[in-house]
Order: structure tokens, then C-alpha cells, then sequence
């Protein structure tokens, strides 16, 4: 890991092992946004089916 | 006479390119007509904020801050407006489509990693990749709520990128299907939704959401409930309310306030210019994702479906799903993609706000060491 750039910007450093570290809060993300869409999915699908209009 | 430039003296290099980013972000509100109202209270209040000694950083524009956006609430109340404006009609007559604005938020994850590499501080690159929610309220929220350095040039990168989604998506859409997918043509079914299922809707969105994340509850709460004022039918002057005057008072507000954190001190970094471009993947990435999950579930499905209206999956509303029926008739005239993408692109709000919520849920969870 190394630091670089002028005193504006301290803050930043150039770590490329912090993008295989964070790669587990990718797979989280997308499976939990897809398992909470699946579900908003089916319980929609069930409420067209129940309350169609004849 | 020392009065009449005393404070011109004090004047830095930095105020006055500040002060000229202001005129920038005016010019294009107004004369680009980039998210004009948005870009044109930032702007201004830019300049206000720049002006050495301006009471207006230390007076109103600090209050509006602290009362509105620290702690959350103008997005929020936004929302509202937000809620009551989506028709969530094409999407209720095919709920699958919601699959697809899932897929678009591979964005926002892919630009955590990416930011990882450039910011050590976690609260900073989760706040970044949200720019990939392509919503600004959502990006404003979040960054907000886990204390970034960077609220500034976060909204400038949400909202900047949100008005350059017709240049952005169409060379990657393009480029990643082929002109036989881009004719895919998808009859669009007429199918009556009752008035139960659109009152139902908001109400199971936001059950389902805020117990499975619940750091989303009031993201997507108050979106749902602008959408139940809409639907409930009782309510309709409330619902013009919230679409017309309570939305256009609090972009007033949101957008002067935001540019609290314009200052040349917080702005003038190579930072800022690193999140610009961090802002910029994020787009890309998410369009990029909508259109490979469609081609993913044509790999699997006898129906095919043109993957382009993938990409209507992130949340610009409703400029991403409007280019991609408009990429539709180009390659074919008669191919009218409108309600699909449309759908998917409503979509997308819904599964922003839920994303925004999943990155603070992860964010509390790395807090709490």
C-alpha cells in the first residue's frame, strides 16, 4: 500500500488487495438485493392472481 | 476606503474557481438544461459559500444543512414526491421486469471495490459507490448517514451523471448486444391491474424490504408512501401536493443546502476528480449489468426478451427507460419497447433504495466492528 499525491489529497493510497477484500460485500449485495426482489416478485405475483379483475 | 476591498483581498485562487464551477453548474441547468432544477440551486449556492467571509455559510445555508440534509430529512420528504409521481402500472402488469432492476445495481457494488483501492476510510468508498444508485436523493441519504468527506462531489457525480445518461448508456448498450438482439421486438400485453394490487404493492414493498434490510425502512417507506397517497384514490390533492409543490419546495431546498459542502476546501481535491470517475464506472458497470442479465435469462428462457431493457434497470427516471425504446424503434420502427423498459425502469427506483439500504446495513455492521 503506498500513499501518494499532494498534501490536498492525504487521504487517498493505492491498495489493490482492498478490491479482493471487498469483493464478499459484492456477492451480499447482489444476493440479498435479489432474494429481496424474488420476494417482492412472487408476493406480487400472488396479489394479481388473488385480486384480478374478472 | 479600506472597506470597499478589504475582502476582495482575501480572495484565494481556490474561491475563484469555485466561484466559476458555480457559473459552470448554472450554465448547464440552464442553457443544457442538465437537471436544472437541481444544478441551478447548487450552482448558486456555490458562489454563495465561496465568497470569503459569506455569512451565507455560516447563516442560513449551515441551518438548511443541519435541518434538512444532516440528518437526512430533504431526501426523504423528496421521496414522497418521488413515490407520488411513479406509475407503477407496467411493472404490476409484469413483475418479473423487477428482476432486471436488480441486475442494474451491480454498479454500485463493483465501484465499492473499485473505491476501496483509492480510499482507506470504508464510510467514504460505500458512500461513493452509491453514485451508482444513478438517484440523487438515495446518494445524498446515504453518504449523509455514514459521515463522508465527500457529500459534495458524490451529489455533483449522482446528479451530473443521472443528466448524461443518454450519452452514457447507448455506446455500452451498443456494444455489448449485437443489432439481431437490439430488434428483438416484445409484444406488450394490455392487462388491468386492480385497484387493490396498486394499493397493496407499496405496502408489501415496504414490508418486505424494511424486515429483510432495515436500514432501507425509511428510504423506501417514504417512497412507498408518496406512491399510497397516489393510489389509495382518497387522497388526490395530497398526491398533487406531494408531485408538484412538496417535491419542487425541497429540491429548493436540497440543492442551495447541498452546496454546503462545496467549499474550496472540501472540493478542490484530486479526490473529487477520482470520485468523478469512480462515478462514471458505476454507471457503466450498472448498465452494463442490466444488459448481460438479459441476455443471461434469454440463454434459459423460449420467450427472448431484447436485452436492451436491461439497461433501463438503474434508476435515472425516466430518461433510461425513454432511450432505450427510442435505441428500439431506431433499429426497428415498429418495435415499440416503451412499457417494458419502462417498467424495468421503475423498477430500478425500487431496487436503488433497497441497495442504499444494504449498503448501510454492511457499513452499521463494519461500524460496530
Amino acid at each position: 500500500m503506498m500513499h501518494f499525491l499532494s498534501d490536498t489529497a492525504v487521504n487517498l493510497q493505492f491498495n489493490l488487495f482492498a478490491f479482493v477484500e471487498n469483493l464478499q460485500y459484492m456477492g451480499v449485495g447482489m444476493l440479498v438485493i435479489f432474494v429481496v426482489i424474488g420476494i417482492i416478485v412472487g408476493t406480487t405475483m400472488l396479489i394479481n392472481w388473488l385480486f384480478s379483475e374478472k | 476606503m479600506e472597506i470597499l476591498y478589504e475582502n476582495l483581498l482575501d480572495f484565494q485562487w481556490q474561491d475563484i474557481v469555485m466561484i466559476l464551477l458555480g457559473c459552470l453548474l448554472i450554465y448547464l441547468a440552464i442553457k443544457k438544461e442538465m437537471e436544472p432544477s437541481l444544478l441551478l440551486p447548487m450552482g448558486l449556492g456555490t458562489i454563495l459559500v465561496n465568497i470569503p467571509g459569506s455569512t451565507a455559510l455560516t447563516g442560513p445555508i449551515a441551518e438548511l444543512y443541519s435541518a434538512g440534509i444532516a440528518n437526512e430529512l430533504f431526501p426523504l420528504l423528496l421521496f414522497i414526491g418521488i413515490g407520488a409521481m411513479i406509475d407503477f402500472g407496467p411493472l404490476l402488469t409484469n413483475p418479473k421486469l423487477m428482476l432486471f432492476g436488480a441486475a442494474a445495481q451491480f454498479g454500485i457494488f463493483f465501484t465499492l471495490c473499485m473505491a476501496s483501492i483509492f480510499f482507506p476510510d470504508f464510510r467514504d468508498y460505500f458512500s461513493i459507490a452509491i453514485i451508482g444508485a444513478a438517484d440523487g436523493p438515495t446518494s445524498i441519504a446515504v453518504a449523509n448517514a455514514l459521515g463522508s468527506n465527500y457529500v459534495g462531489a458524490i451529489t455533483v457525480a449522482a446528479y451530473s451523471y443521472m443528466a448524461l445518461v443518454p450519452v452514457i448508456q447507448p455506446p455500452v448498450i451498443k456494444a455489448l448486444t449485437t443489432k439481431k438482439e437490439r430488434m428483438i421486438r416484445m409484444p406488450y400485453e394490455q392487462k388491468s391491474v386492480s385497484k387493490t394490487t396498486r394499493i397493496m404493492f407499496p405496502i408489501i414493498i415496504t414490508v418486505v424490504a424494511s424486515a429483510i434490510v432495515p436500514d432501507a425502512t425509511a428510504l423506501i417507506g417514504f417512497l412507498m408512501f408518496g406512491n399510497l397517497i397516489r393510489e389509495c384514490g382518497v387522497l388526490d390533492s395530497l398526491s398533487e401536493t406531494a408531485q408538484n409543490v412538496l417535491a419542487n419546495l425541497i429540491t429548493i431546498f436540497l440543492g442551495i443546502s447541498v452546496a454546503f459542502n462545496m467549499t474550496a476546501d472540501k472540493f478542490l481535491q484530486v479526490d473529487t476528480l477520482l470520485i468523478m470517475g469512480l462515478g462514471l464506472i458505476a454507471f457503466i458497470v450498472d448498465t452494463a449489468g442490466g444488459v448481460l442479465f438479459a441476455k443471461l435469462v434469454n440463454v434459459f428462457s423460449k420467450t427472448k426478451i431484447n436485452p436492451m431493457i436491461g439497461a433501463a434497470g438503474i434508476s435515472a427516471f425516466p430518461m433510461s427507460g425513454r432511450i432505450v425504446h427510442k435505441m428500439g424503434l431506431a433499429e426497428d420502427p415498429q418495435n415499440h419497447l416503451l412499457m417494458h423498459s419502462i417498467g424495468v425502469n421503475v423498477s430500478g427506483q425500487i431496487a436503488s433504495v433497497i441497495a442504499g439500504g444494504i449498503i448501510l446495513n454492511i457499513a452499521a455492521k463494519l461500524m460496530r466492528g
